[in-house]
């Protein structure tokens, strides 16, 4: 994997580590983050982690354009020998699927749908060779995510299933972009899902809604007093499928200040994790009980 | 002190300099899309030149003061009156207890900025006063301002009425223009011959133009160079895997409709790019009206370094012409 740069006019280098998505590419975008957070480059302003890729923004009136590129490519080849192990967190998200929410709104939107039909998670769950929906529930939360990209929108994060490529949910984005999102949506699209941190437009499929807010920019919510929010890349989701009764519990604790995210800090060693994903993910998830 | 909004315009939002540093979690800059005009008028009232303003795009506010004040207008040619008398723009006039601000129709320009003497005063919000909607930060409750708002002011300033920025310094769009662009990012999955296209072209300022950016119309679709599409993203040849986008990156989606990401940026996501626009021009952006032509010139790095440079000198200028 080498990676490819290219400046961003004169304020930004992107550095695309690979072209596909793989959880190698998202560690060396990482730790090439890490390793240019760590070395405090005088000029340097936003350091920006993407799923394989990364962004440095840099004021070229402080440090010039070409030695801001040599910096990084010194940066990129410590990267290289570093060992692809992270302390994290693992959280568990609930999710209740098929919620009327987002069932209304995926309605509203049908034309610009592939299969105007049938319901979003209906045709994800086709589209993946899965007999039904019941199915396609088990893969989407049988095994955990990686957050690889926070952004977009505030808060946003992009998901990365964590399991053999074979397996991965594939869907594609909408044929024309929504107008209008419910706010806390899982969504899908391509290998990436995500969760709607704000109302809004967009072209992912949607399967749910979790009651868990990840942005408060008022900062009310208890555990997003301390910043507004709530996720970081190489953050591990798992979800968890909940009925409208959940549902109706958890927007009642949130609403009371009593909402507590369900997680545990753990350390992901990627090595590890490819000898055996499935073992793995079960030693993880242990974390959450 | 407070100023009464009695009209808010059409999308008045409360803008400083910025909030950097938060890209990286889906947070954008924000601040004045012009910001040597924003700069501009705060020097014209003694503000620092990163106070907080109004920005006023397309259609003044109506804003009533109930202290006396020092106010310049600066961006778009948008003309302030004082209880319906005419006041210039680019030059600092005093504003009584009691009178009204309102605007003529628009001459020129996208963007007006307000500067009041003390900066508007609303809290500042990860370092920065700016509005930012699509997140709800900043300004007041992190909207454009309302009928009815009261906008608090900062203390005075030592500025007087009657300063003004030199013609030849102030600076806003010609009748036509021209965005330099250093080539890059996924230039290479166009083929050489939309390459040639994209700067050769006449684009059109499309009506979806706003903060977050500017969609440009009427060039010649493009062609993409044959290649398998990696995994993760996507189907489309304009598709990449998600990425950051720079602020000034131009992404065509299908091929078809370029955009230039502005101050309101998203920060990612997955359609290719075919460059950026530097940042000297950005302010310029901002003053773009829908259905201006523009043309997108290619330029090296030197260039665009030298482009910010002469930039910088004009704020310099500026600085020096109103001490």
């Amino acid at each position: 994997m080498t990676a490819r740069y290219s400046f961003g006019g004169d304020e930004h280098v992107f550095v695309e580590v690979d072209e596909a998505m793989s959880l190698e590419a998202f560690f060396k975008s990482l730790s090439i983050t890490n390793a240019v957070r760590d070395a405090k480059i005088n000029g340097v302003t936003e350091i920006c982690p993407a799923n394989a890729s990364l962004q440095i923004k840099f004021d070229p009136d402080q440090i010039a354009p070409d030695d801001m590129l040599a910096e990084l490519k010194a940066l990129e080849s410590a990267a290289d020998r570093a060992e692809a192990r992270i302390k994290t967190r693992i959280i568990e998200i609930p999710v209740f699927y098929q919620d009327p929410w987002t069932h209304e709104t995926l309605m509203r939107f049908r034309e610009r749908h592939q299969d105007p039909k049938s319901t979003d998670i209906e045709y994800a769950a086709h589209i993946n060779g899965l007999t039904s929906v019941d199915d396609f529930i088990k893969a989407h939360s049988g095994a955990p995510w990686f957050v690889s990209m926070v952004g977009f929108v505030a808060g946003l994060p992009f998901l990365y299933q964590m399991v053999e490529r074979s397996r991965q949910l594939e869907v594609p984005k909408y044929l024309r972009p929504r107008t209008d999102t419910p706010k806390l949506t899982v969504g899908h699209g391509g290998c990436f899902g995500c969760i709607y941190s704000v109302r809004g437009a967009g072209g992912y499929q949607l399967f749910g809604i979790t009651p868990m807010p990840i942005f408060d920019p008022k900062q009310e919510i208890s555990y997003l007093r301390d910043f507004m929010v709530f996720f970081r890349p190489g953050d591990i989701v798992k979800w968890k499928p909940i009925d409208r009764d959940g549902y109706d519990a958890a927007v009642a604790d949130v609403d009371a200040g009593r909402f507590v995210p369900r997680m545990a800090d753990v350390t992901f060693d990627l090595n590890e994790f490819n000898a055996d994903p499935d073992g793995y993910n079960r030693k993880l998830e242990e974390a959450l009980q | 002190m407070t100023i009464k909004v009695i009209h808010p315009g059409l999308a008045t939002t409360i803008q400083d300099l910025g909030r950097p540093g938060y890209y990286h979690l889906g947070i954008p800059i924000s601040g004045a899309m012009d910001r040597l005009a924003l700069r501009s008028a705060n020097l014209l009232v003694g503000n620092d030149d990163g106070a907080a303003c109004l920005e006023a795009v397309f259609m003044g506010p109506q804003l009533a003061f109930t202290e006396d004040a020092l106010v310049a207008i600066t961006g778009a040619e948008l003309p302030p009156k004082i209880d319906g008398e005419p006041r210039p723009t680019w030059t600092s006039f005093a504003v009584e207890a009691g009178q009204t601000l309102s605007f003529d129709f628009l001459r020129a320009g996208a963007r007006a900025y307000i500067a009041v003497a003390g900066g508007i005063d609303v809290p500042v919000v990860l370092g920065s006063r700016s509005t930012y909607a699509i997140g709800a930060l900043g300004g007041i409750d992190g909207r454009a301002i309302q009928a009815g708002d009261e906008l608090p002011v900062g203390g005075p300033t030592a500025g007087t009425a009657g300063k003004s920025v030199p013609e030849d310094l102030r600076r806003g769009p010609g009748s036509s223009v021209e965005l330099r662009v250093v080539p890059g990012l996924y230039w290479h999955r166009i083929t050489e011959e939309s390459q040639a296209n994209f700067f050769a072209d006449i684009w059109k300022v499309a009506p979806e133009a706003d903060r977050m950016g500017y969609r440009f119309r009427s060039g010649r679709p493009m062609t993409f160079v044959e290649h398998e599409q990696p995994f993760g993203a996507g189907s489309d040849p304009s598709n990449i895997t998600d990425a950051c986008y720079p602020y000034g990156s131009i992404q065509v989606p299908g091929g078809t409709e370029p955009i230039v990401l502005h101050r309101d940026a998203v920060s990612g996501g997955g359609y290719f790019m075919v460059g950026t626009v530097i940042s000297a021009d950005m302010d310029l952006i901002g003053q773009l009206q829908p259905n201006v032509a523009t043309r997108f010139v290619a330029v090296d790095m030197a260039h665009a370094l030298a482009a910010r440079h002469d930039r910088a000198a004009i704020i310099q200028k500026i600085r020096q012409a109103l001490a």
